[in-house]
């Protein structure tokens, strides 16, 4: 188990260093003007040039300028140092501000994804080609086949502008009635995922041998599906889920968009129109680094979860 | 139709007259969207206390299904049981409920199955999965269970029992995953073990010992076996009687000895035959020619006529009775007696 | 496990096709029958399956669209007159038009064009790197496949929307050529590695085919076994993956042009009008509803293509 943990961790910083070297490349490597470029079409003004040449070292030049830049890079951003927007702001605090926001969007996605898709999930699994199981899967295919840039503004504009039953936007300080809609927006694709993921786990688990052999045991019928059944249909749902949470938080740009949700998603949708270089930047790394680690918890779950992962 | 019409005479009847299971002219169906496969049709046989009933066939045969079927653990749909009866003593199981039937399952009859790996459940360790029924059905408490799973753990020879409680299923070898298995079949002290290709998935050396130590444990503990088995070599040393199934039939039902000695079944002479013989150099094995009937469209008369060398009209056009050749031996072959009589020699 | 029971379960998943024409034998029973070929079977199973009607006609309908979208619209996308800012439906303008005063509907239709080329391009591109790679890892294993699987990996790591997002900020041409051809390469690029993963799996199935192993003794190289034997067993797994892949890239283009950073301007893309429609949807909700439905029912179409096509070849995943 120790011994899975440390290589898994060996693993991830491996690809930490890989994805923001990637990542960095992309942004800076073999172009004209890296700061007309972190800025976009956006006149630069001669303060703003001057404090991105010394923030990104962009005076070294060559190969071995390009690792100095990406090293000094890595090393903001593992400080949390990840520099000024354009607007002049420290985006540490930036995000500072938008992450208990954006946490809190993303644990109402997961509520709901949990809640609904897990649970309709199993029931579906169980009585597989049964009429809840069929209208369901119609369903879950609907709710995969519609972009977040068409269920968002959709909601928004059905559910809270046009019958009021939420608010259509969040504001500045947005309370959990607030949150609640987009929450479920943002988490529908997750529930939809997971809905059939639980679903064909737990048909294919029914059929295991080893349900075999604990009814020939004289178990319950209860107990076999509860306990039997359900601890290894799990296994990959909870993978899933823990993935998804690091999804959530970095995927919430459209819906934190949509609905003015303050989180960092919305920080990235703003960067993003207002062409800030440093902000897109800054925030792109971070996300990056969520991923990263929600990745690692998952799979030392996985390894709690599944002991023939643990003794490998 | 009804091969039930002469039974075969119990061998060594028991004190009440009954036997200990008694299967009686069982027909069972899976009904799929292809059509109606017709898997069991009409078998019989019973097993006395401390007996070993070894049954024999090919896969397809039926021989797996009919233990399901006494066991209950049928998957329905597809199959069905269309008629017979299942006593176990003196009560017919199929007439339960099931709640009724669950009692029965793994306290009275247990099952040990072919494959350990994947008959045993990956997540839990193996202590857990063999003192489950002890702490949910005899209501033990842990500490209670935990000691009696490692006498189970001991009684079945795996080495440093209470050190492996914790061990999952992966982490022990086949041979050893099946001693597990037959720890968990044998906590609730079942007086019937069915045995469904116990060491097919293992090794020729731990197989001997896997058949030792179920052979040792049926005298021990005084139990009854149904031994399920494709390969005849298994059964020799073990089994008290031998029923060879074909086609979901039972085909010939005779005393281990006898029926080495002199098959009265074509199809059981064709399985002999195609045994490697120490005592014979430089022969040529024999086969059985063509394929295992579709169950879907089992041949006219005596299914097996396809592929019999003794095969006359009467073979396609009347399905063959039980004949009783003494000894309380059976064979549902018309020439029964001639394929006795061409074997002997 | 029985063999029984494989009869059963392997039954019970092709109980739903009901009575096909001949009464097939289970395999494992071993009679003699006629082989029944894979894409026969998948074939049969299509046929009644009314989704995948739906979604072929709505995918044959987009793709005339973007072929011929004169045969919808006579109306002009581009001809837009403030003077009839929210004006409702007049003059084959069947929906009425939006802010700027355009033909909503017009540009509905001619939005299809800009999405199934970024969708279709950017699926083949993606197919050809898939199929490479797959092909690559898969046959030859060891340490090719060690390299190219921890590449995959890598890739699979990076959040597409994010590394998107990276990648075309780095764009600042405006010709609708360029920006197009960035958004395919940026899809194709960071798409690949389901179907590279899906190729290389089929691959090695097939790999250990034994009339492979007969066309290896036959004299035959590499090249010529992954062509010719190799590859067609890799191509129908490939091509599900790739149809739903289509639908989901016409979803991210979509989301790309939406966020300002996809296709631009002059170029009519649904994901542009969804983002002008939203933030007027309080004055008029049709220049916001007209473009997420075309979006929504042909992402959909291609996603339950996808999924028809894959139950009927693999129907144990149902």
């Amino acid at each position: 188990m120790f011994r899975f943990i440390l290589r898994r961790l060996l693993q991830m910083v491996l690809a930490f260093f890989g994805t923001t070297l990637i990542v960095y490349a992309l942004m800076f490597a073999g172009q004209g003007d890296p700061i007309q470029a972190l800025a976009g079409e956006r006149p630069v003004t001669a303060a703003q040039r001057a404090y991105l040449t010394e923030k990104f070292h962009l005076d070294q030049t060559g190969v071995g300028g390009f690792f100095y830049r990406y090293f000094d890079y890595v090393k903001n951003l593992l400080q949390g140092d990840l520099g000024q927007s354009l607007t002049g702001r420290s985006i540490s605090d930036i995000l500072a501000a938008a992450w208990p926001v954006t946490i809190k969007l993303a644990l109402i996605a997961m509520a709901v994804t949990i809640v609904f898709g897990v649970t309709a999930g199993v029931l579906a699994g169980i009585r597989r080609a049964g009429i809840f199981d069929n209208s369901t899967l119609l369903l879950t295919l609907l709710v995969l086949g519609i972009p977040t840039i068409v269920l968002a503004p959709l909601a928004q504009y059905f559910l809270g502008v046009r019958w009021q039953l939420f608010p259509p936007t969040a504001g500045a300080d947005p309370d959990l009635y607030a949150l609640l809609l987009p929450g479920i927006v943002l988490g529908s694709l997750s529930l939809a995922t997971a809905l059939r993921l639980t679903r064909t786990s737990v048909a294919e688990n029914l059929r295991a041998d080893y349900v075999r052999t604990a009814r020939s045991k004289g178990l319950v019928k209860r107990r076999i599906v509860s306990v039997h059944v359900l601890r290894n249909s799990l296994i990959p749902v909870v993978t899933f889920l823990g993935v998804e949470l690091g999804n959530l938080m970095s995927g919430a740009i459209i819906t934190e968009g949509v609905f003015n949700i303050p989180g960092v998603g919305f920080n990235l949708f703003r960067g993003i129109r207002t062409e800030d270089g440093p902000l897109v930047v800054g925030i792109v790394s971070v996300l990056v680094v969520v991923y990263l680690v929600s990745n690692l918890v998952v799979d030392v779950l996985y390894a709690v979860l599944d002991p023939r992962i643990r003794y490998e | 139709m009804s091969q039930s019409a002469v039974r075969p005479t119990p061998a060594s009847p028991t004190p009440e007259g009954g036997h200990l299971l008694d299967v009686r002219d069982l027909y069972v169906e899976f009904r799929t969207g292809e059509g109606v496969a017709r898997v069991i049709n009409g078998v019989s046989y019973h097993l006395d206390p401390g007996e070993t009933l070894a049954v024999l066939g090919e896969s397809g045969s039926g021989k797996s299904v009919t233990a399901q079927a006494i066991m209950g653990i049928l998957d329905t749909p597809p199959a069905v049981i269309r008629s017979g009866q299942i006593r176990y003593q003196g009560r017919d199981l199929l007439a339960l409920s099931e709640e009724q039937r669950r009692q029965v399952r793994g306290k009275e009859i247990a099952m040990i199955f072919q494959d350990a790996l994947s008959a045993l459940n990956p997540v839990f360790p193996v202590g857990w999965q063999i003192g489950e029924t002890l702490r949910h059905r005899a209501g033990m408490s842990r500490a209670d269970a935990r000691r009696r799973v490692i006498e189970l753990m001991d009684l079945v020879k795996i080495p440093a029992a209470a050190k492996r409680l914790g061990d999952y299923p992966h982490q022990f070898s086949g041979g050893m995953r099946q001693r597990v298995m037959i720890a968990m079949a044998l906590a609730m002290e079942p007086k019937v073990l069915i045995a469904d290709e116990p060491t097919t998935a293992l090794d020729v050396t731990v197989q001997a010992q896997i058949m030792d130590l179920l052979a040792d444990l049926r005298r021990d503990l005084n139990m009854a076996m149904i031994l399920i088995t494709h390969d005849l070599g298994v059964v020799a040393g073990v089994a008290d009687r031998i029923a060879v199934m074909y086609a979901g039939r039972i085909v010939e039902h005779a005393d281990v000895r006898a029926l080495y000695r002199a098959p009265a079944h074509p199809y059981t002479k064709g399985l002999l035959e195609s045994i490697p013989r120490m005592d014979v150099r430089g022969q040529e094995l024999a086969t059985i020619k063509g394929l295992p009937p579709n169950l879907m469209r089992i041949p006219s008369g005596c299914p097996f006529h396809p592929r019999c060398p003794y095969v006359q009209q009467v073979c396609v056009d009347v399905v063959p009775h039980d004949l009783v050749l003494g000894d309380g031996r059976t064979s549902a072959c018309h020439f029964a007696q001639e394929v006795r009589d061409d074997s002997a020699h | 496990m029985s063999d029984f029971e494989t009869v059963a379960a392997s039954e019970n998943h092709t109980a739903r096709r009901g009575p096909s024409g001949e009464p097939g034998a289970p395999n494992q029973v071993g009679a003699p029958q006629k082989p029944r070929s894979l894409a026969g079977d998948a074939w049969r199973d299509l046929r009644r399956n009314p989704i995948f009607w739906i979604s072929l006609a709505l995918v044959v309908l987009v793709a005339a669209m973007a072929a011929f979208p004169g045969l919808f619209t006579a109306n002009d996308p581009r001809d837009c007159l403030l003077s009839r800012q929210h004006a409702g439906p007049s003059g084959g303008a069947l929906f009425g038009y939006d802010f700027q005063g355009c033909d909503t509907y017009s540009r509905a239709v001619h939005g299809a064009r800009a999405s199934l080329l970024v969708g279709a391009l950017s699926a083949l591109l993606t197919g050809l790197i898939a199929l490479t790679v797959g092909m690559l890892a898969g046959y030859f294993g060891r340490w090719v496949d060690a390299v190219l699987s921890r590449v995959i990996d890598i890739v699979l790591g990076i959040p597409l929307l994010l590394a998107a997002i990276v990648l075309l900020k780095r764009v600042n041409s405006d010709s609708a050529t360029v920006r197009i051809g960035a958004v395919i390469f940026v899809l194709a690029v960071l798409g690949w590695t389901t179907g590279a993963r899906v190729v290389r799996s089929s691959v090695i199935t097939a790999k250990e085919q034994d009339y492979v192993a007969a066309a290896r003794m036959l004299g035959a190289g590499n090249g010529r076994i992954m062509l010719r034997h190799i590859l067609p067993n890799a191509l129908a797994p490939a091509i599900v993956v790739l149809t739903i892949a289509l639908g989901s890239f016409i979803a991210a283009e979509a989301t790309l042009s939406f966020l300002g950073i996809g296709l631009k301007a002059p170029t009519t893309s649904w994901g542009i009008d969804i983002d002008a429609g939203r933030v007027h949807m309080r004055e008029s909700a049709t220049p916001l509803v007209v473009p997420s439905t075309f979006l929504a029912l042909t992402v959909l179409a291609f996603i339950m293509l996808g999924d028809a096509v894959r139950d009927a070849f693999d129907p144990k995943l149902r």
